[in-house]
């Protein structure tokens, strides 16, 4: 016996005006999975996301969500304003919105900030202002906030962008972890060698799904080719799969 | 004795006293909103909705309509409008801003050229005036500053998450529309009872103002709502006195001396982040 989907996309289309960004996507997340949907800029991997919060109207098809189905969604990074007045307890409890009304942070509120904090590995900066962390830290604390409300399933959209490769490996433990220990997660990502090629599912997708399965199944260069419109090799490297651009390649050997 | 008697000397007259309460508690009611429209990059508005009221001023003195009740009704259905006319991202806040005040406001001077006594009552809308404050501007003001109380302190929360991540509150099940709206028709009622005392022109640098100066003061936001009402109330009442002594108007008075706090505390607040950008270098 299966268990019924968290999020079941069947046959769903959005569009933008008239111009169709989502095309008729078949997609199912299940309770424990962590997946990866991969693909170009504008390619509509964040309208599906929003799409599947309710925050894009669905012009075609449907999605059902599991009922009561709790999400996290931790936003890019690159759009939040660093500058805005706010501690990190504050962004953290400010979620809380349908629970309590009272302005003032409470005890247990308080308590509960501390240990999502911890869990994550950054207890110690629940009084600083969001700016004066580094970009881990920053992370971490958009990652708590989405943790704070306890998720069913988390939904992050491009969590390496903008980041260097020390951050970017902190998050890839960090999300590991989480996963290990249960939660469900699903990602946009850019970042083909960096974070897309070690999880366990990958999705690549532009405006529809092209290939859907395991980083080995997916990651060819016929699919990615289809994908980004652009020619790539996939070379093996630790195991693992290893995506290099012909662009790259060609200039490199124009140097030559 | 004679320095003691003479700065209560104002106070001898009733137009002062009520233009001294109702200007006071503008300034801490402005500086309470004023703190969104900073945070949420929505300056121009207290400028448009100004010049949105006006028109709705006009146009009720003219139908002889309630002062209240006309140019209230008129500026929360231009609020609503602007918040429509912004949600169609091809056009953005600040063109709908543009487009609806500034024609309400060109309908207000029409109106009043037209029908109205021009040149003393449309310089008194635009720049204030403290000799027209009555008992019932008192009470208006005094009512919208319980009631903005009210609205931010239960929808504290459900504003700070929309003014901070829009999206995100949008996805976590905050109305952000009804949210927004709201805020415009707060803002909107906030200026139709403040208009009298500031005056059109004016308004939007006491809603801009001291909730600026209170950003510099502190990187939390609880804190930034409670200083900059308090410095939009002290600026408000020292300079409502100030006006009198110098025999100047009493808004612009106002609003020099909150330009005047913005540049002592830009000026601390730059030296004391560059003291502790210095001691956080390794970040």
């Amino acid at each position: 016996m299966t268990s019924t989907p968290l999020i079941d996309c069947s046959h769903v289309s959005c569009t933008y005006g008239n111009a169709p960004v989502v095309d008729d996507v078949y997609l199912q997340i299940n309770r424990g999975e962590f997946v990866g949907i991969v693909g170009p800029s504008g390619s509509g991997k964040t309208t599906l996301l929003n799409a599947i919060m309710g925050a894009h109207p669905v012009a075609h098809g449907s999605i059902t969500l599991q009922p009561h189905l709790t999400i996290g969604y931790v936003p890019q990074v690159e759009t939040v304003d660093w500058y805005f007045p706010v501690t990190v307890e504050e962004v953290i409890v400010m979620t809380r919105t349908k629970t309590s009304w009272w302005p003032r942070i409470t005890a247990s509120e308080r308590k509960a900030v501390r240990e999502v904090l911890g869990q994550l590995g950054i207890a110690d900066v629940a009084h600083r202002h969001i700016r004066e962390l580094s970009g881990g830290q920053q992370q971490r604390v958009f990652l708590a906030r989405a943790m704070f409300s306890q998720p069913d399933i988390l939904i992050m959209d491009e969590p390496t962008s903008g980041v260097d490769v020390r951050t970017r490996h902190e998050i890839l433990h960090l999300l590991a972890d989480l996963h290990e220990n249960g939660l469900t997660i699903l990602l946009t990502t850019h970042d083909l060698n960096g974070l897309a090629a070690h999880l366990p599912r990958l999705v690549c997708f532009n405006k529809k799904v092209i290939a859907d399965g395991n980083p080995r199944q997916v990651l060819t260069p016929q699919v990615l080719e289809q994908t980004y419109g652009a020619p790539m090799d996939v070379l093996e490297h630790g195991g693992m799969p290893l995506v290099v651009d012909h662009g790259r390649v060609a200039m490199r050997g124009e140097g030559k | 004795m004679i320095l003691a008697f003479n700065l209560m000397e104002p106070y001898g007259f009733q137009f002062f006293r009520h233009g001294l309460v109702v200007a006071t508690i503008a300034g801490a009611l402005c500086g309470l909103l004023g703190v969104f429209v900073v945070l949420r990059g929505m300056s121009y508005i207290g400028h448009g909705l100004s010049h949105a009221v006006f028109g709705g001023a006009a146009a009720s003195a003219v139908l002889r309509i309630n002062y209240f009740l006309g140019a209230g009704v008129w500026g929360i259905i231009s609020g609503l409008l602007i918040a429509r006319v912004a949600r169609r991202r091809v056009l953005g806040a600040d063109a709908a801003i543009g487009v609806v005040t500034t024609a309400s406001f060109a309908l207000g001077l029409a109106l009043m050229n037209r029908y109205g006594q021009a040149g003393k009552s449309i310089e008194a809308v635009l720049f204030g005036s403290v000799l027209g404050v009555q008992m019932v501007d008192i009470y208006a003001v005094s009512g919208v500053a319980l009631l903005g109380l009210v609205v931010v302190v239960l929808g504290y929360r459900r504003l700070l998450f929309s003014t901070f991540d829009r999206d995100v509150a949008q996805v976590s099940g905050v109305n952000v529309s009804a949210v927004e709206a709201g805020l415009l028709a707060m803002l909107s009622i906030t200026i139709l009872v403040t208009m009298r005392v500031i005056g059109t022109l004016l308004i939007s640098a006491l809603l801009v103002i001291p909730a600026a100066s209170a950003r510099m003061t502190t990187n939390s936001f609880a804190r930034m709502l409670w200083i900059s009402p308090i410095i939009g109330a002290s600026t408000c009442f020292v300079g409502m006195n100030l006006s009198y002594f110098l025999n100047t108007s009493a808004s612009a008075t106002i609003i020099l001396l909150d330009a005047l706090v913005f540049v002592v505390v830009y000026a601390i607040a730059g030296t004391r982040n560059r003291m502790k950008m210095a001691s956080l270098g390794h970040i």
